[in-house]
């Protein structure tokens, strides 16, 4: 019985969302806020449950670490933001906060995103195995792995090209901009095939669960 | 006066563009053709890893995503449990949003139905969420047990025998990260994947791809499902067609759909430019 | 001392972090682990400060009656029940929270959501996705190609279809991808930088 109940509030739900589509209206704005005062109330418990109790005041309490005194100090430090004439001390944790991840990012990113990325782009212009493997099945697709390597290397040097602002883009640079324009296109026109494929997953999720569940038709 | 054919077209209340997508997804969802699926490389690389894994191997998930995406990557995450369970390998299951821990729990549910024999905190534990995000990622890699103390339910970690000797990532075969957006595979990548030496597999929003497609061509994804597509094929190499295989066929048309649109509306653009253009 | 706290605070944790990557001493490593906890917490009272101040506003807006008034009230009610529930009787499954609210409020509200973006995209796709010049006729062919090789009608259209897809995605793609990640890595890293040595104040808010 409460699966029902629960079923028919679920579609109820999905339709007065989906009723935005048509125009503006007062169930699409009930379902929108009470979506938002769910989700904050809903992380408000897993953070309780999940980080504040077990990593703070359960072990605080017991008097296992009294140096958790410290990030508790901080996190109410957090909630003068709320009095004008102490918010200054919000800016300590702020500071906190910061710097830590601040911190953590400039390793993370020279590594994995700058290092590694230019390591993996170290390659012979061109590969003695793929033209062996064009020569022996000569076709797009052979013929299209043989420029793999060449249009790694050139291509990643033409994109930074075209990054660089500070030279005009004109003449041979311009050129090399130009084919880096042309990679950079390419990226982002895979990139929205495949944001049209999420977006139409999400939908068909959706439609059976009308279908399915709510309607029983499958 | 009667509107010129591609005037209307140009003009066409997008209401009607809405109800024809509504139409063209439904119709493949109630009358399936079942298209094949075939597995691409990404997705076999993420199989074959999983698969070479000897039987009682520690693996961890970490599922992080929100109920707006779970359309893609909850189908992911019972597909690879069942993998998991099938293999014979223990988990241990975390999350770095605040949204996921039920949709896990609601998998491992279904699991249970399916391989009646695993036992909780014994072949697998949910560690549920953690705030913290990068910080969390890796104090992972210094002491796991520091930074879940307990487990999603509050049991103390220490008296969970799965997690006996588990101190971090090195206790690990395998960490499969499936999420959407931040925090997720992107920030394993950068905060662990490469300090820690990960063996890292992801399961991934179609949208992420691209993005990961240059971490998964440097080596630091080792495998990646991509999307519900790679979802479908997944389920496939697993020998358990479910949720994301039969979206294949409304995917499909969804996206010849889709590139009919981008097509009537530039030839209707071009018409009424040209249009346009001679009346001067 | 109101500006200098904290830009000493922040240069302190800041450059502790970086070395603490670099020096891998067990000392250092049990002092990044205690900072890191520290993290964990404070970020979760950062979670906590964000709904307080959702509270805030939404009361704010619905007692002095702003537009759209009586939907505030709906925020806080449907906040102070889901929270009060969490935290008071769990959110495991079999309680309240997770069983009702969770799966039958939360996650379809959720879903419909994201999934009523494939209207619109398709409704841009028709309206604005215009091909006016080379890149974006480049941008437009990758995208179809990308759309029907990625799905079992471009494997029946042409065999080798799904290759060429892959193409794309391991080379043009990979490269702009790549390239974006670089620039972005030297980005975030002379950012962080500058923060950490007080060069970049603007976090501070307020005039210098």
């Amino acid at each position: 019985m409460s699966e029902t109940i629960g079923i028919w509030i679920a579609a109820a739900l999905t339709i007065m969302i989906l009723s935005f589509l048509y125009k503006d209206n007062p169930f699409y704005k009930f379902a929108e806020h009470l979506f938002v005062g769910i989700a904050a109330g809903y992380i408000l418990a897993l953070s309780w449950h999940n980080t504040i109790r077990p990593n703070l005041t359960e072990p605080l309490f017991a008097g296992k670490d009294w140096w958790l005194i410290v990030p508790a100090v901080f996190g109410v430090l957090l909630f003068s933001r709320f009095i004008k004439s102490i918010s200054w001390l919000s800016q300590w944790s702020l500071a906190a906060i910061v710097g830590i991840y601040a911190g953590l990012a400039v390793t993370a990113f020279a590594e994995a995103d700058f290092v590694q990325q230019l390591h993996a782009s170290m390659l012979p212009l061109f590969s003695a195995d793929e033209i062996a493997k064009f020569q022996q099945h000569p076709g797009i697709i052979t013929f299209l792995h043989v420029t793999t390597n060449f249009i790694t290397v050139i291509g990643l040097l033409a994109i930074l090209v075209y990054f660089f602002f500070s030279k005009e883009h004109t003449g041979g640079w311009g050129t090399i901009a130009k084919f880096g324009t042309g990679l950079l296109m390419m990226g982002f026109g895979a990139g929205y095939g495949y944001t049209v494929m999420t977006r139409i997953a999400l939908l068909i999720d959706r439609i059976f669960f009308l279908l399915s569940d709510f309607l029983h038709i499958l | 006066m009667k509107k010129p054919f591609w005037e209307v077209i140009s003009t066409l209340d997008k209401r009607w563009i809405f109800l024809s997508v509504f139409i063209v997804i439904t119709l493949p969802i109630l009358f399936p053709i079942n298209l094949p699926l075939k597995a691409s490389e990404p997705v076999k690389k993420f199989y074959e890893n999983i698969e070479s894994l000897p039987e009682g191997s520690l693996v961890m998930i970490s599922d992080d995503y929100d109920p707006g995406s779970k359309a893609e990557l909850y189908p992911m995450t019972e597909s690879v449990m069942y993998h998991i369970f099938k293999k014979k390998l223990r988990v241990v299951i975390v999350s770095l949003y605040a949204s996921s821990p039920p949709m896990t729990e609601r998998a491992l549910n279904v699991m249970r139905t399916l391989f009646p024999n695993i036992k909780e905190g014994v072949d697998y534990v949910n560690l549920g969420y953690k705030d913290g995000r990068e910080a969390t990622i890796v104090e992972m890699g210094r002491a796991l047990q520091k930074a879940f103390p307990t487990d999603f339910r509050g049991n103390p970690v220490g008296n969970i025998p799965i997690m006996k000797g588990v101190e971090n990532y090195n206790s690990f075969k395998a960490l499969i990260s499936i999420s959407v957006g931040y925090p997720g595979t992107k920030e394993y990548v950068q905060y662990a994947q490469g300090r820690f030496n990960i063996n890292l597999l992801t399961g991934a929003a179609a949208v992420s791809v691209p993005e990961y497609s240059a971490y998964y061509n440097a080596g630091q994804i080792k495998g990646m499902l991509t999307g519900i597509t790679g979802a479908g094929e997944y389920e496939d190499l697993i020998g358990r067609r479910a949720l994301a295989a039969k979206a294949t066929d409304a995917l499909s048309f969804g996206h010849v759909f889709i590139i009919f649109l981008i097509l009537i509306g530039n030839v209707a653009w071009f018409t009424q430019r040209h249009k346009g253009a001679s009346h001067e | 001392m109101k500006r200098t706290v904290p830009i000493a605070i922040l240069f302190i944790s800041g450059l502790f972090m970086i070395v603490q990557y670099l020096v891998p001493h067990y000392r250092v490593n049990d002092a990044a682990g205690v900072i890191q906890q520290w993290a964990i917490i404070i970020t979760a009272a950062a979670t906590v400060l964000g709904v307080a101040n959702l509270i805030r506003v939404s009361l704010d807006q619905a007692l002095t009656k702003k537009q759209d008034w009586m939907y505030k009230w709906v925020i806080l009610v449907a906040l102070v029940v889901t929270a009060v529930s969490g935290i008071f009787w769990g959110v495991e499954p079999g309680t309240f929270c997770n069983d009702m609210i969770y799966f039958n409020f939360y996650t379809p509200m959720a879903s419909t959501m994201y999934a009523s973006l494939a209207f619109f995209i398709a409704s841009a796709a028709f309206r604005a996705f215009r091909v006016r010049s080379w890149q974006a006729w480049l941008l437009a062919l990758t995208a179809v190609i990308v759309m029907l090789g990625r799905v079992p009608f471009g494997r029946l259209l042409w065999g080798d279809f799904p290759s060429l897809v892959d193409w794309i995605m391991n080379v043009p793609n990979t490269v702009a991808q790549r390239a974006i990640l670089i620039g972005a890595a030297m980005g975030a890293v002379s950012t962080g930088l500058k923060m950490i040595f007080g060069i970049e104040r603007s976090w501070l808010g307020g005039s210098e």
